[in-house]
């Protein structure tokens, strides 16, 4: 068997069933075995980048492993934001490369690039593969590495020489990796030290990251939450962990969070943190942060434990055994019991009652983007999967739709990469057919990636667009709107009401065979997305024609405490920048 | 900030140090010296790496280490439970009239003589930093024409050794 066939086998028996990717000299010899692979559906993209992040939509709708294809220099390179967005949000990829000939590495040959150097800094970790003998474990270690311990981007690069050489194939293969061995269980000691905790608490709060969603330990939490009868606040990347009906629900914190969200975590006595990491964008000023609270941290990556916050109770450990296991402890410590919490809930409940997430209608008259994104969310239903891109429309996503179940929300949370919601909804699509996939996306991102229409049209995978089209750069307008005195420089798309509309989103579906609707009107909304859920031979599109002076509330100022959130729900407040 | 002397086993990869460089680089920590070369068991290499950082940081540089697949093993090794030696080749200005002296001051130093020309010697010493920086004090009235320094060496003292629980777990 040649090297080439062996990762063609390789793939195949890990389970691998679909690959996206794209063909080039140094990755042709794998090309030739996989045109006859009846096991593994390769899905030819349209640029690397959408390889990799539809690599990423299937990962993170399905929990399973991604996998996207590239040959060497330009291509593998193509795929370096995918890989970094991989590697901030923990996603189970597994990138492969073609690399040139061994005896021609290093002497600048043509489509060469270093790409095991280029991402080290963004992979878990990468491979670089000279010989056809190595090919089998090599891939066998890589998957592994992907979806174990924190999940996250493994690169396999390997030679065109290894590809075409012969090697006697065998498997399962030998896999050895003596220094990697993630901590799954944690200690009894330590779990026994956070019931007590919570049981002397009086205003807990679980801080739920996405940590909950790649572990699958949503079934889980929701016990432990009942049990303990705390607030729950999701992050961005853990919309859906907890279902947002459940009336322990405040919804997301940060930035952008709900007022309720936002000032529990500021208020808390106790931060019951699974699966989150302190992000920058959750604590606004991290000294400031929450600064009444002890912290349980529950994180399977043991470098997150201390890094921005002090951890009362640190526990390694895969949340799902974590939480089984503290749940019976705290059971067992209990008794009958219960923190006491009567007045932080009437608390927060207040707080739920005088800042609702609410928007107001923008003052120019035209369609209101959030009014838009909760309408195809209500009609859609939690069933669905929503792929965002990154900006406002990525915000009031998160805000607007409400999230039932984990792996229904997609986005790129710590990378901010726009372009990722096409490909990624692409992916997810793939990954879960029976689902209905939308990727909601702005004008600006759908610009970045939206060439891989023409793959979701040619391989069959009939996602929905809807371009929360604000004519502008939207998240970056709102700021120069607040901080920089209304100077617009640079973020004008001209793609929206009166202007020249380069491109005509409708005319540009239409070419790459999508079924093309603009929408202008609120009157208009509820019908168009009918018709896209009813639309299923092809993708659909919505040019969603939307007022661009709408802005994202709550909001934070960057590098202030949370404690100053904005509700700011009919009037720009305005704040002191040096704070 | 305190100077920390961290020990890391680590398999022989390709590109092993540049991961192990690249994350102190780019997680913002300083190497001071470095030092690489073979253990005892095959295939696995130590890297006694010097780092001058808080409490708090290298707690988070230890953990980013240990994240990285090639390494399986990382100690830090305190001064007082451990040797630590510095290499340094130093050459020196000596003539006729000045051999003598420098040659006195190598024998003070317990160092050694490993070339001569006519008009400069070579000398070899090892020590901790102390000692090294003690002797290029002395030297350099005569001139000094050139160092080459190695990065830290230390080994724990007692009869434990790095690789030993490695293979038993």
């Amino acid at each position: 068997m040649s090297g080439a066939q062996a990762v063609v086998r390789s793939l195949e028996l890990l389970g691998v069933k679909d690959v996206f990717g794209l063909p080039g000299g140094a990755i042709l010899p794998v090309y030739d075995p996989l045109m006859d692979s009846t096991e593994l559906r390769h899905i030819l993209v349209r640029h690397e980048q959408g390889a990799g992040h539809a690599a990423e939509g299937y990962a993170s709708s399905s929990g399973k492993v991604g996998v996207c294809i590239a040959t060497s220099g330009p291509g593998a390179t193509n795929l370096v934001t995918a890989i970094a967005d991989a590697y901030m949000d923990s996603v189970p990829l597994l990138a492969i490369t073609g690399q040139v000939f061994s005896h021609l590495m290093g002497t600048d040959a043509f489509q060469e690039a270093d790409i095991v150097g280029i991402t080290m800094p963004i992979t878990k970790h990468s491979f670089l593969v000279t010989k056809a003998e190595d090919i089998p474990a090599t891939l066998a270690a890589a998957y592994h590495i992907a979806q174990t311990g924190r999940p996250g981007p493994v690169l396999v690069d390997i030679t065109k020489d290894a590809q075409q050489a012969d090697l006697e194939f065998s498997w399962p293969p030998v896999i050895d990796l003596p220094g990697y061995r993630p901590i799954l269980k944690a200690h009894g000691k330590q779990i026994q030290a956070a019931a007590e905790l919570i049981l002397e608490s009086n205003c807990p709060v679980f801080y739920v990251g996405g940590g909950i969603v790649r572990a699958g330990a949503s079934k889980q939490l929701k016990q432990l939450v009942e049990l303990v009868g705390a607030p729950v606040v999701t992050t961005l990347m853990a919309r859906g962990a907890f279902p947002d009906t459940h009336p322990n629900n405040l919804g997301m914190p940060g930035m952008h969070g709900t007022v309720p969200a936002v000032l529990a975590l500021q208020d808390a006595d106790l931060l019951i943190t699974l699966g989150a990491r302190f992000d920058d964008r959750v604590t606004g000023k991290a000294a400031l942060f929450a600064p009444n609270a002890k912290v349980i941290h529950v994180d399977v990556d043991p470098a997150e434990i201390g890094k921005i916050r002090h951890a009362d109770v640190p526990i390694v450990g895969d949340a799902k055994d974590v939480i089984t296991d503290l749940i019976e402890t705290y059971k067992e410590t209990a008794g009958k019991k219960q923190p006491e919490m009567t007045e932080w809930w009437a608390k927060l409940n207040n707080l739920r009652q005088e800042y609702p997430l609410g928007y107001s209608e923008p003052s120019d008259g035209l369609l209101s983007p959030q009014y838009v994104i909760s309408r195809i969310g209500e009609i859609s239903g939690p069933e669905a999967i929503y792929a965002a891109g990154v900006g406002q429309h990525q915000m009031w996503a998160a805000q607007f739709i409400k999230y039932e179940r984990p792996n229904a929300w997609l986005n790129s949370g710590g990378a901010g990469t726009m372009g990722y919601a096409v490909p990624a909804a692409m992916g997810a699509k793939v990954a879960q057919p029976d689902r209905v996939v939308w990727a909601i996306d702005g004008d600006g991102c759908f610009q970045m990636t939206n060439q891989e229409l023409a793959t979701c049209t040619l391989n069959n995978i009939p996602i929905k667009v809807a371009v929360i089209n604000n004519s502008s750069l939207g998240m970056v307008r709102q700021w120069q709107t607040l901080f920089y005195d209304s100077r617009y420089s640079h973020t004008d798309l001209n793609t929206g009401h009166d202007t020249v509309r380069v491109p005509d989103f409708v005319k540009l579906a239409e070419a790459y065979g999508v079924l093309g609707i603009r929408v202008t009107k609120a009157e208009e909304v509820d019908a168009a997305i009918k018709l896209a859920l009813e639309t299923n031979d092809r993708p659909v599109l919505i040019d969603f024609v939307v007022s661009a002076d709408a802005m994202v509330w709550p909001m934070v100022p960057q590098g202030v405490s949370n404690s100053y959130v904005q509700y700011a729900k009919d009037h720009a407040p305005t704040w002191d920048m040096e704070e | 900030m305190s100077t920390h002397v961290l020990s890391l086993l680590v398999e022989n990869k390709p590109g092993l140090l540049t991961r192990v460089a690249g994350l102190f680089a780019r997680r913002g920590f300083n190497i001071e010296s470095l030092a690489v070369g073979h253990s005892e068991v095959e295939g696995l290499s130590r890297i006694t790496v010097v780092v001058d950082v808080d409490q708090l940081p290298l707690e988070q540089v230890t953990k980013q280490l240990n994240k990285l697949v090639n390494v399986i093993k990382i100690v830090e090794l305190d001064y007082e439970q451990s040797v630590q030696r510095e290499h340094m080749l130093i050459k020196v200005r000596a003539d006729n009239q000045t051999r003598s002296q420098v040659l006195e001051a190598v024998t003070l130093f317990r160092a050694s003589v490993v070339d001569v020309a006519s008009d400069s010697i070579v000398i070899e010493v090892t020590g901790n930093s102390g000692k090294t920086g003690a002797l290029l004090k002395v030297l350099e009235p005569y001139g000094i024409k050139e160092i080459a320094q190695s990065g830290l060496l230390a080994i724990g003292r007692g009869p434990k050794s790095i690789t030993e629980r490695v293979y038993k777990n």
